[in-house]
């Protein structure tokens, strides 16, 4: 999701009635406006509502166990891993109707998408495999045996590598996209579910979700360089487990989802330090940035509910019922 | 996703983060073998079984385990292999596990009664081994019978009677009956849960024993029989629940909806605290269950979970020490690094005290989990988790390893 350069570079000028007044246009320009897509796996559905205004726009229906959500890279569509119809579907945001079915191979939890948007690495969580599917032509074009119960998936931003975690492994696989072979395997705390890239592609962010950790792989050596553990006096330990990372655009900060603590961390990206700690619904999942990276959307599990995060203000503003058992979240126009 | 930013992480910092570098991934060619000790004893069949009950429960859970950290041993260099150590009688199975001993085997999984894990323990040559106990609930073996060579990976009989008591607590229903059986099992678990309501001050309002022969059941009209029974069994005592302790399954599916007044069962029939059970499908759960029964064309049993624990165990402990040494693995077992992820939330680890996995404790009837204990509120200076069972200044246990 490309930002807005307009709005990014606004902010550093002062603070003119004039300027002001063109950012307000700006921001109700039907172009600055965004929808917000969030994957319910009890119910089936994806709920989309109005980024604005924070309404329920539409409930779709989908296939069964909706999990995993990614945008397309033209903006235009919606991939939704469906874990138990074992497929990927694909919604059309214009029409809000599911177009076309994609093979995933059996039991899809999550996916990602390179940064040229042709290529999907979906985790089979269910057979211990990554499979690749060519997006245009609608197969799967390879297998990559990875540890027990893939889950997390990210694509390196120059596209050559990809990192698969999985869960009962407790590793993060990096995978060379050219040769499709893992190439390294770094041990991690337990249950890591989640991965994401630094921009710079430098470093890799990795949360452990029954380990409540999240390490800090370098790119270059494979090597864990940090972890970051969480503590909350006031919550179980055993609750304490990390989910969802979002990282934020300038690289400054991560905002690591704890699941049943009920809490996002908010973390420095350069010392590793936490921040400081936000509360939100019941077991947070994943999140998404708004285009203009002032709100995180997250998804609360067993609230059924989306909590709004101020990211300036560090503060959670408003929390929005979704369906049963939200999962993740995506920004889209 | 979102595209993110990143950070030239400074040399202070790098340094700084030296420190918690993880162990690195093993040299490639190792193997770890464990030995999986189990007497071939005849299924025992409970009076209400509309299915036989598998004759391969603990074992199959020790498969999957093994296929399991075979996958993860692709990307570590590491093999491991399940070898099987199995006699009708005893003496040999001692026999065997002596030579396997004299053989230089260090990492054994048993699937034996807690006598002959005893007998076991004490083998000459057996104190470098470790011997992961999968199957057996015995106290005992936690307390004064406790060997410095054993770690339990079930829960005990008192953690699983602490787990039912804080379930009733928390619901107020402190008020219950107890009905025991004959076997030697149900005294052990009634023990347990005297123990445990005293614990929790719950309060036994009857405390009775079962003597009625069960096989009454099986004649025409004879569920008539069995309910006058029960009504006998239970009347003139006003509770809350009805714990029943028939660990074989004697009689105590017969109980529910027969007594003189309407209240649920609970214990070894009803509503169960178990280590594991099938309608469990929290935590990711669901991913374990249907990989076994993919695997073993049931679903697992706790039996199972304690053998696959065993071995998930050693896995994790070759996997993170990056070595097939057996003598770093039990160290690292036995160590406060080790934990291992148990699909109930919480990382699992052993009690130094007495050997014993602390675990959560499931709250299912036959077809819905009902609850996961330790229950809210239920709190511990150092680990909720030990709010279950005997606590470090409670044990007996006094053996050191």
């Amino acid at each position: 999701m490309p930002r807005n350069p307009i709005v990014k570079s606004s902010l550093v000028l002062s603070f003119k009635k004039e300027l002001l007044f063109f950012l307000v246009l700006l921001w109700l320009h039907p172009a600055f406006a965004y929808r917000i897509f969030v994957s319910n796996e009890k119910d089936n559905t994806i709920t989309v509502l109005d980024g604005a205004s924070l309404k329920i726009l539409q409930t779709v229906p989908v296939g069964a166990r909706p999990r995993g959500i990614v945008l397309s890279q033209d903006g235009k569509s919606l991939y939704i891993c469906t874990s138990d119809a074992d497929h990927i579907e694909v919604l059309d945001l214009a029409s809000l109707t599911v177009t076309r079915i994609l093979p995933s191979n059996p039991d899809p939890e999550f996916m990602a998408l390179s940064h040229d948007g042709k290529t999907l690495y979906i985790a089979n969580e269910d057979n211990s495999q990554v499979s690749v599917l060519d997006v245009a032509g609608g197969r799967i074009t390879s297998e990559i045996p990875v540890g027990v119960e893939p889950e997390g998936m990210a694509v390196s931003p120059d596209d050559k590598t990809v990192v698969c975690t999985s869960e009962t492994t407790s590793m993060a696989h990096f995978i060379d996209v050219a040769t499709h072979t893992v190439i390294a395997s770094v041990l991690v705390g337990s249950r890591p579910r989640f991965a994401v890239f630094t921009k710079d592609g430098s470093k890799v962010w990795v949360s452990s979700e029954v380990a409540g950790t999240v390490a800090i792989i370098d790119t270059a050596t494979h090597k864990a360089l940090h972890t970051i553990t969480f503590n909350l006096p006031e919550v179980p330990t055993a609750s304490i487990q990390a989910v969802g990372i979002n990282l934020t655009d300038d690289g400054k900060t991560a905002f690591v989802d704890l699941g049943p603590a009920n809490r996002v961390a908010v973390i420095d990206a350069n010392t590793y330090a936490v921040k400081t700690y936000l509360l939100v619904g019941q077991r947070v999942w994943h999140g998404d940035f708004s285009p203009d990276e002032k709100y995180l959307y997250v998804a609360n599990g067993i609230s059924n509910d989306m909590s709004v995060i101020d990211v300036q203000d560090l503060e959670v503003t408003q929390s929005v019922p979704v369906g049963q058992s939200p999962w993740g979240v995506v920004i889209a126009p | 996703m979102r595209g993110c930013g990143g950070n030239p992480g400074s040399l202070v910092h790098l340094a700084f983060a030296a420190l918690f570098l993880l162990p690195t991934i093993a040299q490639a060619g190792q193997t770890i073998t464990i030995d999986y000790v189990t007497l071939n004893t005849p299924l025992h069949i409970p009076s209400a079984a509309l299915e036989a009950p598998p004759s391969d429960t603990g074992l199959r859970g020790a498969d999957l385990a093994i296929a399991d950290t075979n996958t993860t041993g692709r990307f570590t260099g590491q093999t491991y292999v399940l070898h099987m150590i199995t006699e009708h009688d005893q003496s040999a199975l001692v026999r065997d596990f002596a030579q396997a001993l004299a053989g230089g085997q260090r990492l054994f999984v048993t699937d034996v009664p807690a006598s002959l894990l005893l007998t076991l323990a004490d083998t000459k040559g057996a104190s470098s081994a470790i011997l992961l106990d999968a199957t057996s609930e015995d106290d005992r073996l936690r307390g004064p019978d406790c060997r410095a060579n054993s770690l339990h990976l079930l829960p005990s009989r008192a953690m699983l009677a602490d787990g039912l008591m804080q379930y009733l607590v928390s619901k107020g229903w402190t008020r219950i009956m107890l009905l025991t059986g004959r076997d030697p099992e149900d005294a052990l678990y009634a023990a347990a849960i005297r123990h445990a309501a005293d614990k929790f001050q719950i309060s036994i309002e009857a405390d009775r024993p079962w003597s009625f022969n069960p096989a009454a059941q099986q004649a025409d009209t004879g569920h008539y029989q069995v309910n006058d029974e029960v009504v006998k069994a239970t009347q003139g005592v006003s509770y809350d629940v009805l714990v029943v302790a028939d660990e074989a399954g004697n009689f105590g599916d017969q109980i529910a909806y027969r007594t003189a007044s309407p209240r649920p069962v609970a214990g070894t029939q009803g509503l169960v605290p178990s280590a594991w059970a099938q309608p469990m499908d929290e935590y990711a759960s669901t991913q374990l269950q249907l990989r076994f029964h993919r695997m073993a064309g049931r679903w697992m049993t706790s039996r199972d979970y304690g053998a696959w624990l065993a071995v998930r165990s050693v896995g994790e402990a070759a996997t993170r020490t990056a070595s097939a040494d057996p003598s770093r693995i039990i160290a690292y077992l036995r160590g406060p690094s080790f934990t291992v992820a148990g699909y109930k939330g919480p990382e699992l680890s052993f009690r130094a005290w007495d050997g014993q996995l602390r675990q959560p404790i499931l709250l299912a009837d036959s077809n819905s989990l009902v609850s996961i204990s330790p229950q809210p509120g239920f709190l511990h200076q150092t680990n909720d988790l030990d709010s279950l069972g005997t606590d470090a200044p409670e044990t007996t246990c006094h053996a050191t390893p």
